[in-house]
């Protein structure tokens, strides 16, 4: 399987994707702005920064069918040493106290490691969003999971469901068995089990509906995991599939657009939308742009900022910002709202 | 558009059984909100206990309510059937049990 953008697809234009998502009236749903508006949200503003999202590449091991990326190992997109050292320029100067790396793999960027050590120094909580099959993928991987441990890494890994069937269909064939080898392997160093090595796993729904209650999704997670695999971990964190990139190009193609954003539009929760993502997280593309999450970043939405870039990174600037929103947003205010960390109500 | 009895729209029009009787709709969502939270039985098998059921009373905006929910909640294809295999036993059960009623009138009637 290709990435969107070597198939040269329509939706690879951002331009085209924001014209799908902004059509509010043909889509049946009212405009999310209103919504932020009656529960006096709108204009929506940034609360405390406390998380540094970097976007290390989009090249992947991985084509898996609902990535908001497009990720694949046909991009070439990568970050280089000199924009991470940007990002570490920023690091010193803010009190921002956690990193999450992520991509694409972000263990395939040449300079992943050199970029740990250095935020390691600073003495800063590391999350690195881990596919897992990258371990086993290649023997130079398969020392990462030392690597995290003497960085003390918060690896989050997802995992759609615990049968190979519903994982292989969202992630592709055979991901399951890999990504059970590689949670041994993390399982066996510690992780999951020892308290300051936490393993924190992803669920997101392998088809057009919401995700469950995470609690209960996290019990049984845990039992089937431990039961039939011999494998622990600490959280379960459930993630909304946002209709961006190859997600909405499934949405599109399956026919169920419309049905899936009216189900996010109606389970919309006022609470939720006071706890999105991006009142206290900035999102750095592989090429140093600012955004407001990872999502505005797949869509080309540059933060509010005279020069959107890490270079130019402007702490009480940006806290002043508006945050940028449209449609795919009401993927993070459904239910008990979603966000890289799980549900947030 | 061709018009049938079921109409899946009409699953997201539920709530308005209130709108001709306020207080027995009122009532009935709530106690149905309770059923349903997580109890001595988890959410999970919850649904799954209502996914057999739909199939039981053979419900549309059942079977199509629940399936969605058993979704969400991570159950699988394989549990999923045999909780609908559960039903359709005790269904089968029920028709071949009365079988006995059927004996015992064959019984009484003849020589
Ligand atoms: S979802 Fe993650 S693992 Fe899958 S292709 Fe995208 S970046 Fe790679
Ligand atoms: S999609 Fe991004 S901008 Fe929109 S609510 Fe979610 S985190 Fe915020």
């Amino acid at each position: 399987m290709q990435s969107l953008l070597k198939q040269h697809h329509k939706l690879s234009n951002t331009e085209v994707h924001l014209s799908i998502l902004s059509d509010y009236a043909a889509i049946g749903i009212p405009d999310f702005k209103e919504k932020l508006a009656e529960a006096s949200l709108f204009p929506l503003k940034p609360t405390h920064l406390d998380i540094l999202q970097v976007n290390m590449g989009k090249m992947c091991n991985q084509v898996c069918k609902h990535c908001h990326v497009d990720a694949g190992p046909d991009r070439k997109e990568i970050m280089t040493r000199e924009t991470m050292e940007h990002c570490l320029r920023t690091l010193e100067k803010s009190d921002i106290q956690t990193v999450d790396l992520t991509g694409g793999a972000p263990e395939m960027n040449p300079d992943f490691r050199w970029f740990v050590e250095r935020i390691s120094e600073l003495n800063r909580q590391i999350i690195v969003r881990c596919n897992l099959t990258i371990i086993v993928s290649n023997p130079k991987y398969h020392d990462l999971p030392e690597f995290y441990k003497e960085h003390k890494i918060n690896i989050v890994s997802s995992l759609p469901h615990f049968t190979s069937n519903r994982t292989d269909a969202q992630r592709g064939e055979g991901v399951f068995d890999k990504s059970m080898r590689a949670l041994k392997m993390l399982n066996e160093i510690g992780y999951g089990r020892d308290s300051d090595l936490k393993l924190d796993l992803v669920y997101n729904p392998t088809g057009a509906i919401l995700p469950g209650d995470q609690v209960s999704l996290e019990n049984e997670f845990k039992r089937r995991l431990w039961d039939r695999h011999n494998i622990a971990f600490n959280n379960l964190f459930t993630i909304t599939n946002l209709p961006i990139n190859r997600f909405l190009d499934y949405l599109l193609v399956s026919g169920n657009f419309e049905s899936y954003m009216n189900e996010l539009a109606n389970a919309y929760n006022p609470v939720a939308a006071q706890g999105v993502m991006c009142r206290n997280t900035i999102s750095v593309g592989w090429d140093g742009f600012l955004y407001d999450c990872d999502f505005n970043q797949m869509l080309d939405m540059k933060l509010e900022a005279d020069k959107p870039h890490i270079a130019d990174f402007d702490t009480k600037q940006l806290s002043k910002r508006e945050i940028k929103v449209n449609n795919h947003c009401y993927g993070c205010t459904a239910g008990a709202g979603s966000s890289c960390g799980g549900a947030t109500t | 558009m061709k018009e049938t009895y079921y109409n899946r729209e009409d699953l997201g029009k539920f709530g308005e059984i209130t709108k001709f009787q306020k207080e027995l709709g009122d009532k009935f969502f709530d106690y149905y909100a309770s059923v349903f939270k997580e109890g001595a039985l988890t959410k999970r098998e919850k649904i799954l206990i209502a996914l057999g059921v739909a199939h039981a009373i053979q419900c549309p905006y059942c079977i199509d309510s629940c399936t969605s929910d058993s979704l969400k909640q991570g159950c699988d294809e394989e549990e999923m059937m045999e909780a609908i295999h559960v039903a359709g036993a005790i269904r089968g059960g029920a028709t071949l049990i009365h079988g006995v009623q059927m004996m015992n009138q064959v019984k009484d009637k003849l020589m």
